[in-house]
């Protein structure tokens, strides 16, 4: 196929993935493409990177349709692969004669992994982990994927089947405590705790770039079988900042952990500028006056008011309950990530009882830390554990109620599921009575409002406004508007 | 420009002779900038070797580098060019009788009274040079429209004057620390260059080549040490120019093998925050 070709579906894919590719860095890429061959893979994909995506958090993205899209394409697809792509020039050298050295072997007795008995191809394994023997590592992924993954044409099953299938038999869960005892055993002397912590890093980063060996591999076989089109399309996902807080996986929740902390201080960075740079106000007369003497008594450079907009009080009630923690947990993160843009910041968390959880936040720097805390100490339950909005909302007028002022905002974060409670929507009325604004998150899709036992609307008609807040961007763009 | 690049290859070489050493992603990128004649945009965390690497490729291609420093309130007559006013009023007032109205009026804008700032320099200079536009996340997002027509068109519009075009394409870089979104209308312009904290391997390279007399074993310790740190979950992960502060002090210490006493002595060169050293100092310490 000619490239042309297949840099218009590759960056039709990128767009369909949500990359913002406009029409110019699409010419820019074919330029680039001119002038580095595809044949050098690794340089290549930089070429599109560097042209393509302006984001560093999309780059995971773009390396996975990067790969099925140009995994088959160049003759030495073998020897680079993600994980090697910062390795130094050094040692990628060396890695290459090794390779070629490998690659001989391999081609002459091609049937010698093939001839391994499952208990040999383990401890082949052990012993490439051990020596971080890179060429090593990527035959035997490729073996393995071969005999374990069980893959046939036309199967309609995700890569994911395969990789679980292909890890399960090589039973690398215990592949670590295996290395670290060998390597304890290797060494004269006594190791101390710091050199094994550091040893078991090490481990766990080789056995992380085997486990992407297998994977890649898996993908590329998938390519072979499916056809790049259809496999970016089961491979497509989200972008860190549109993941769903309420479906999504722990791979997932890390990477939104990751994009938050950025996101947080852009945000801030926003916010405090929005602030200084905000509109002129009327003329300042007394300072003007006084500039005006430099100018012998000329009042020839007007200075103007300031306006300060006061800082908002926030007041956060969250609902912490299963499948909306994930959300509460993001949203809290957020908001004292952004603290100093708020004069006060107070932090509640309930089920079906409700507790203030403010002195975590304040006893520690520590974030993460607080938020553990929140976890484990908050006395939320009051019943059974299950949602119960009108008692928590109940109990929370009768202790904080009076401490709601016009200066504060009150966010309201749930999904308003309230088991067929009785809503005691009357707290949320009152509450905006006295405070500035009352706001209601919720990480529900619009469309499942109201249903079920989603009593949403009960209360939303008493708030200032209802928000969908499914993703970080709803997020951050909610908040954005707070301040 | 003389001085082209022939391969990604020549370049990460030439880098590696004056001790800037780049990955393929960097020297790719490099490579395809002066090829294709574009600025280049680099983000990534601070003490990574953004401003180094426009440093280092200027010393390379044996151009003089021109920076422009961006902070906030930074103005077209800060960045661009502005009018010698003073110099304007003196010739107006030198000879007051001899010239006609419009002849002075020709004459006061006449290059001889522009004062170039640090983007005109650029496009105006006879000699190549490298232009390194610092921080750009600084400036407000207005303030940015100022480099469109310099990164796009290497040419800068004076009303009084005409459109002054770049005689030779300068190497453009500009740094972010990503403390903003830019606009997209920047980052359209730029090849994109995300420089991380480098692996272990690098970082071990790289230390050996900055601190001198430093052993090969306890360089790699050292980058291994880093290595943990990094992905712990803290504040501020220390950068690379934080790895090269502690292996000083570890020469200084006259240590050649650290363990994990000195290493908790000395954390605090390598983290800033208190919280941050608590929890490393935890961490290597474990299962006494």
């Amino acid at each position: 196929m000619p490239v042309i070709d297949l840099m218009s579906g590759f960056v039709g894919e990128l767009r369909r993935a949500g990359l913002p590719v406009s029409l110019t860095e699409n010419l820019d890429a074919m330029e680039a493409v001119k002038v580095i061959p595809i044949e050098d893979r690794e340089a290549f994909k930089y070429a599109l990177g560097a042209t393509l995506v302006k984001n560093s958090s999309h780059w995971r993205v773009f390396e996975t349709i990067f790969e099925v899209y140009f995994s088959l394409r160049g003759s030495q697809y073998n020897i680079v692969d993600p994980s090697e792509e910062q390795a130094d020039e050094f040692w990628r050298d060396e890695q290459d004669q090794a390779q070629l050295g490998q690659g001989e072997g391999r081609g002459a007795g091609g049937g010698g992994l093939e001839a391994l008995t499952p208990e040999e191809l383990a401890n082949m394994l052990m012993r490439a982990l051990m020596q971080g023997d890179q060429a090593m590592m990527r035959a035997l992924a490729r073996q393995s994927v071969a005999r374990f993954a069980g893959m046939e044409p036309g199967r309609p099953v995700g890569g994911t089947y395969y990789l679980y299938r292909t890890l399960r038999n090589l039973d690398l869960d215990n592949m670590l405590a295996k290395l670290m005892e060998a390597g304890k055993a290797s060494s004269q002397r006594e190791t101390t705790s710091l050199e094994q912590r550091l040893a078991k890093d090490e481990y766990e980063m080789r056995i992380e770039q085997f486990k992407k060996e297998v994977e890649a591999e898996i993908r590329r076989r998938l390519v072979a079988d499916r056809g790049a089109e259809a496999m970016a399309k089961t491979l497509r996902k989200p972008l860190p900042e549109d993941v769903e807080f309420m479906h999504a996986s722990r791979e997932e929740m890390q990477s939104l952990k990751k994009a938050l902390f950025p996101l947080t201080r852009k945000l801030a960075a926003r916010l405090a500028r929005k602030r200084r740079h905000g509109r002129k106000g009327p003329l300042d007369f007394r300072n003007t006056v006084r500039h005006s003497l430099s100018y012998g008594g000329v009042p020839a450079e007007p200075k103007f008011k300031y306006p300060r907009p006061a800082k908002p009080e926030l007041m956060v009630v969250a609902d912490i309950s299963g499948s909306v923690a994930a959300f509460a947990r993001f949203t809290l993160m957020l908001v004292y990530a952004i603290q100093s843009q708020f004069s006060k910041v107070r932090s509640f968390v309930f089920i079906d009882g409700i507790d203030e959880v403010t002195k975590h936040f304040r006893a520690t720097e520590d974030i993460q830390e607080a938020i553990h805390k929140v976890n484990t100490e908050a006395d939320v339950v009051w019943v059974d554990g299950h949602s119960d909005y009108g008692h928590a909302f109940e109990v929370f007028w009768e202790r904080y109620g009076k401490d709601i002022n016009p200066k504060t905002t009150v966010l309201l974060l749930g999904d308003a599921r309230n088991n067929y409670h009785a809503s005691q929507s009357w707290v949320v009325k009152e509450m905006r009575k006295h405070a500035r604004h009352v706001y209601w998150l919720n990480p529900e899709p619009r469309s499942y409002w109201n249903t079920g036992d989603s009593i949403v609307g009960e209360y939303g008609g008493h708030t200032d406004g209802v928000y969908e807040c499914r993703n970080l961007r709803q997020l951050e763009g909610f908040v954005e508007k707070l301040v | 420009m003389t001085n082209a690049f022939a391969s990604v290859a020549q370049v990460r070489d030439g880098l590696k002779k004056i001790n800037y050493l780049a990955d393929d992603g960097i020297a790719g990128v490099v490579y395809l900038a002066q090829r294709l004649g574009k600025p280049v945009l680099i983000e990534g965390p601070a003490g990574t070797g953004k401003t180094q690497l426009a440093k280092s490729v200027a010393e390379l291609t044996g151009a003089r580098l021109i920076r422009l420093q961006c902070y906030e309130g930074l103005d077209e007559s800060k960045a661009l060019y502005e009018w010698n006013y003073k110099k304007q009023l003196l010739r107006i007032q030198a000879d007051k009788a001899s010239d006609s109205w419009s002849e002075v009026h020709d004459d006061i804008f006449s290059n001889e009274f522009l004062l170039t700032r640090p983007l005109l320099e650029a496009i105006s200079a006879p000699d190549p040079v490298v232009l390194l536009i610092d921080e750009v996340d600084r400036v407000e997002v207005e303030t940015e429209a100022l480099l469109l027509e310099v990164l796009s068109e290497y040419q800068v519009s004076i009303p009084e004057l005409g459109t002054i075009t770049a005689k030779q394409i300068p190497m453009v870089f500009l740094t972010s620390n990503n403390t903003r979104e830019l606009s997209e209308a920047l980052k359209r312009r730029c090849l994109y260059l995300h420089v991380d904290y480098p692996d272990m391997e690098r970082e071990k390279e790289i230390v050996l080549a900055k601190v001198p007399d430093i052993s090969a074993n306890l360089a790699d310790q050292i980058a291994r040490i880093v290595r943990s740190i990094r992905q712990l979950d803290l504040k501020k992960a220390p950068s690379v120019s934080e790895t090269l502060d502690w292996a000083r002090t570890l020469i200084l210490l006259g240590v050649d093998h650290i363990d994990a006493e000195q290493a908790k002595e000395t954390l605090h060169v390598l983290l800033k925050y208190q919280t941050d050293i608590a929890k490393a100092a935890k961490e290597l310490s474990v299962d006494e």
